[in-house]
């Protein structure tokens, strides 16, 4: 019964965000209030109906009721009790019953805290809001019903896919949904305001931290779901340009454009039709990226629902939103007016310059990761198109784009003076050719284009260091009042360095790993050593151990520095899931610093031996701290005060500190 | 016989999907060549051509058994004095173009490798342009000053 109860608040909610949808467009065309106000209340319930039925779901997996359909096809009784919670997401129905919770979320969100906004605006926000919600839930309530019984019940479940028990997997789709669904905000905002034909200051305002808060969740997901193959897949890769991967990653690159873009407008509300443009192509391609991902029309480890009338039913939303959304588009933008004028050298002309790599860059990946759909479909050939491409076409398009960075935060708004910001780089970029001079010279096997990425990474640690020293006035004011007035910063300068830093750190690490990286393997009988990069690690054995629903091999070796003294030990394994009989691999890592060194097991050569593979990877850990560091830089422009998210004051805003734009 | 496998497992792709477990970290030490100078050949190759049973993985990173069989076809072409290009010709004609994780620069592909290179470019001219009239446009608008004096004008007129 109670699993009844679950389907019928979907049903409900369904039925709410259809009232939600109609009622408040209606309203905030003839301009009535009460029909308006339906939005908020609608927008809430709905909210509560679909988490109502999400933790019916939860509870249905915790309990292991194998009545259900999906509790019996992904979860099993001996399971731990964090994998059984986590594994309700883990499937299809339920991952996207988890993306409609969130939708619902983010709307009563708006409906919250959005009592300061105009009340079209509003109602017309929700209503895009209602029609998202309206249109996933009807595609889960027609093809994805998480809540289909099974008679008579079977005693015992098949298991969640072992690939997935693993706390890196179980918390990646729920970031990543909080991510892509965030970016429905923006997008809501987007077709209100073309609905409406108007942009006013209170768009802007909103804009920009939902933008802020999507990007940051996104990124955490993106991020973790790369630690997640490196220390699972068993090779120690980290970016594999898999289609699915990109699914994430195009709506995290134009999403990237957007936070920039919306800065201008915010700030100069200028870039007006354009970040419309790129809040409904970001949530184009996170909707692209469900699609990708749930159709399985690339065939890849994300893709656990492989059901083509799933695919048509996705497709069909896919092409109703984006179609729908840049018709509107295009019948509405010319409302919109522009904004303010500048100098192509000048704050906005860099944040113009970042757009345009930005979108290049997404525009290569789209294309990269479609172009063998189409040429099957056009040719009928299967081409192939992998890592190498994405490597030669990526990489070269942002580059310019990461030279370019520091000198963005220091050109002045309207009209700036590059020369100006050159002489202010001097120090930054005099120390970042050091460094590439000492890595070339001193470390071992740095090729010229390993010391020169790792220069550009030490230019993007200088140069937010010397924005946030020459905004502070270091040396030209008593430190004391130096000290004060980098307290006194906007946290959003904060925000804009900490996020550059960010990025400096993660090209760090794949600079590092990708030119430095050390490999050795070799088949080992117990006693036999391995070296590798300075350490001599030792096998120890292999010994079986029982799990609570797998079995493995553990293997043991225990590793010595340059001078024979032993630093610690190791365990890497093999381990098969017995419900689904499906081998794993579990790396064994141990950290020295920023790098790891990286044991995985193959198979038994011949004559007994087993083959050992280790990697040294040096500085690895950085690739993955930078986007925390890039994730804390965006929270500390949430905390801006003039962008708390969710309250816009009413008041009008102070007139910004000067500090931003004084050139120091 | 070989490429009969091939075809078949090629077809039957879509049906292994994801559940097929993940290919554990693959060539083993009896497969390198003894002169260093060929194996680091085999393993630039490898990590180029794909491993068409599983998804996205190239030989070099698979251990499924054709990856393995490729990787070995690979070094006996190279043992065979066969220089780089004619051994991605060969393990081409044999799998398809499907095997080369890095599309081929033809025709077909012209689309795929040009796009980025004329996006860039385009891109930028119509920033450039844009830019260009919306200043123009600017200029051509009569200042505030102006304005006011053109009222003045027309109302000392009328």
């Amino acid at each position: 019964m109670t699993v009844e109860i679950g389907h019928f608040a979907l049903v409900l909610a369904f039925a709410l965000s259809l009232v939600q949808f109609t009622v408040p467009l209606v309203g905030a065309r003839i301009g009535d209030h009460r029909m308006m106000a339906v939005g908020a209340p609608t927008a809430v319930a709905g909210f509560a109906l679909t988490a109502l039925s999400f933790a019916v779901l939860t509870y249905a997996y915790i309990v292991s009721d194998f009545s259900v359909v999906n509790v019996w096809e992904n979860s099993h009784s001996q399971k731990p009790m964090l994998y059984k919670i986590t594994g309700t997401w883990g499937n299809h129905e339920g991952s996207m019953l988890l993306w409609i919770v969130i939708l619902a979320a983010f709307g009563a969100l708006v409906a919250w805290f959005g009592r300061n906004l105009p009340a079209t605006l509003r109602a017309n926000v929700l209503a895009v809001q209602g029609l998202i919600g309206a249109s996933f839930m009807l595609f889960i309530l027609a093809t994805s019903n998480p809540f289909a019984r099974l008679d008579p019940a079977p005693m015992e479940g098949r298991d969640l896919n072992p690939l997935l028990q693993d706390i890196g997997l179980a918390i990646h789709p729920p970031l990543l949904y909080l991510g892509y669904v965030g970016f429905s905000i923006c997008f809501s905002f987007a077709c209100a305001a073309l609905i409406e034909g108007r942009i006013d200051a209170a768009w802007a305002r909103w804009v920009r931290p939902w933008t802020l808060a999507a990007w940051l969740f996104l990124t955490g997901g993106i991020s973790m779901g790369s630690y997640w193959a490196y220390y699972e897949l068993g090779w120690g890769g980290f970016w594999f340009w898999d289609p699915v991967e990109n699914a994430s990653f195009l709506p995290w690159l134009v999403g990237t454009a957007m936070l920039h873009s919306a800065i201008v407008m915010e700030k100069r509300s200028a870039l007006r039709i354009w970040t419309v443009l790129l809040a409904i192509l970001t949530f184009s391609l996170s909707l692209l990226g469900t699609f990708l991902v749930r159709s399985g029309v690339l065939t890849s480890v994300h893709a656990f629902a492989t059901d083509p009338t799933r695919g048509v039913f996705i497709l069909a939303i896919l092409i109703f939103f984006i179609g729908g959304s840049l018709g509107l588009f295009a019948w509405r933008a010319n409302r919109l007016t522009a904004g303010g004028l500048f100098h192509p050298i000048s704050r906005e002309g860099s944040l113009v310059l970042n757009n345009l790599f930005l979108s290049t860059a997404t525009a290569t990946v789209l294309i990269g990761t479609l172009y063998p759909l189409m040429v099957e479909a056009v040719t009928g050939d299967k081409i192939s198109v992998g890592p190498p491409f994405f490597n030669m076409t990526f990489i070269p398009l942002i580059i310019p784009l990461l030279i370019a960075v520091p000198f963005g935060p220091l050109l002045a708004w309207k009209r700036g003076d590059l020369y100006a910001a050159c002489q202010r780089l001097f120090a930054a970029f005099a120390a970042s050719l050091m460094v590439v001079v000492v890595v070339w010279f001193f470390v071992d096997g740095a090729s010229v284009l390993a010391a020169l990425g790792i220069g550009l990474s030490f230019w993007l640690f200088f140069g937010p260091l010397t924005d946030l020293v020459l905004k502070s006035g270091v040396g030209k004011v008593s430190p004391r009042v130096a000290l004060a007035r980098f307290a006194g910063l906007p946290r959003s300068v904060f925000g804009t360095a900490l996020a550059h830093i960010g990025v400096g750190m993660t090209v760090l690490g794949i600079v590092a790993v990708s030119s430095l990286e050390v490999e050795r393997m070799a088949g080992l009988q117990p006693g036999e050593t391995i070296e590798v990069s300075g350490y001599t690690l030792r096998f120890d054995g292999i010994q079986p151990f029982q799990g609570p629903n797998f079995t493995e091999d553990q293997g043991h070796f225990t590793y010595f520095d340059a001078t024979g003294r032993e630093v610690g030990t190791v365990m890497s394994s093999k381990r098969l899931y017995t419900a689904r009989q499906f081998p794993t691999t579990e790396a064994g890592l141990s950290t020295h610093g920023l790098s790891q060194l990286y044991v995985a097991l193959g198979d038994q050569l011949p004559d007994g031996s087993i083959v050992v593979r280790v990697w040294w990877k040096p500085l690895v850990l950085l690739i993955w701290l930078g986007t925390v560091v890039m994730m804390i830089g965006a929270g500390f422009s949430l905390a801006d005060r003039r962008l708390r998210v969710g309250a816009p004051s009413q008041r009008k805003a102070k007139p910004e500190r000067p500090a931003a734009e004084v050139p120091a | 016989m070989r490429q009969v496998i091939a075809r078949t497992v090629v077809a039957s792709l879509v049906a292994l999907s994801l559940m097929a477990p993940p290919a554990l970290a693959a060539l083993d030490p009896d497969e390198l060549l003894e002169d260093p100078a060929l194996e680091e050949r085999a393993r630039g190759l490898s990590t180029g051509l794909r491993c068409m049973v599983c998804q996205n993985q190239s030989i070099d990173d698979s251990n499924a058994e054709l990856a393995r069989d490729l990787r070995v076809l690979v070094r006996e072409r190279i043992l065979a004095g066969d220089t780089d290009e004619e051994v991605i010709d060969y393990v081409v004609s044999r799998y398809g173009e499907f095997v080369l994780l890095q599309p081929r620069f033809n025709l077909r592909n012209a689309a795929l490798w040009a796009s980025p290179v004329l996006l860039i470019l385009g891109g930028g001219a119509f920033v450039f342009f844009a830019a260009r009239n919306r200043r123009r446009q600017e200029e051509d608008r009569l200042s505030e000053e102006e304005d006011r004096r053109l009222k003045e004008l027309l109302e000392k007129q009328g």
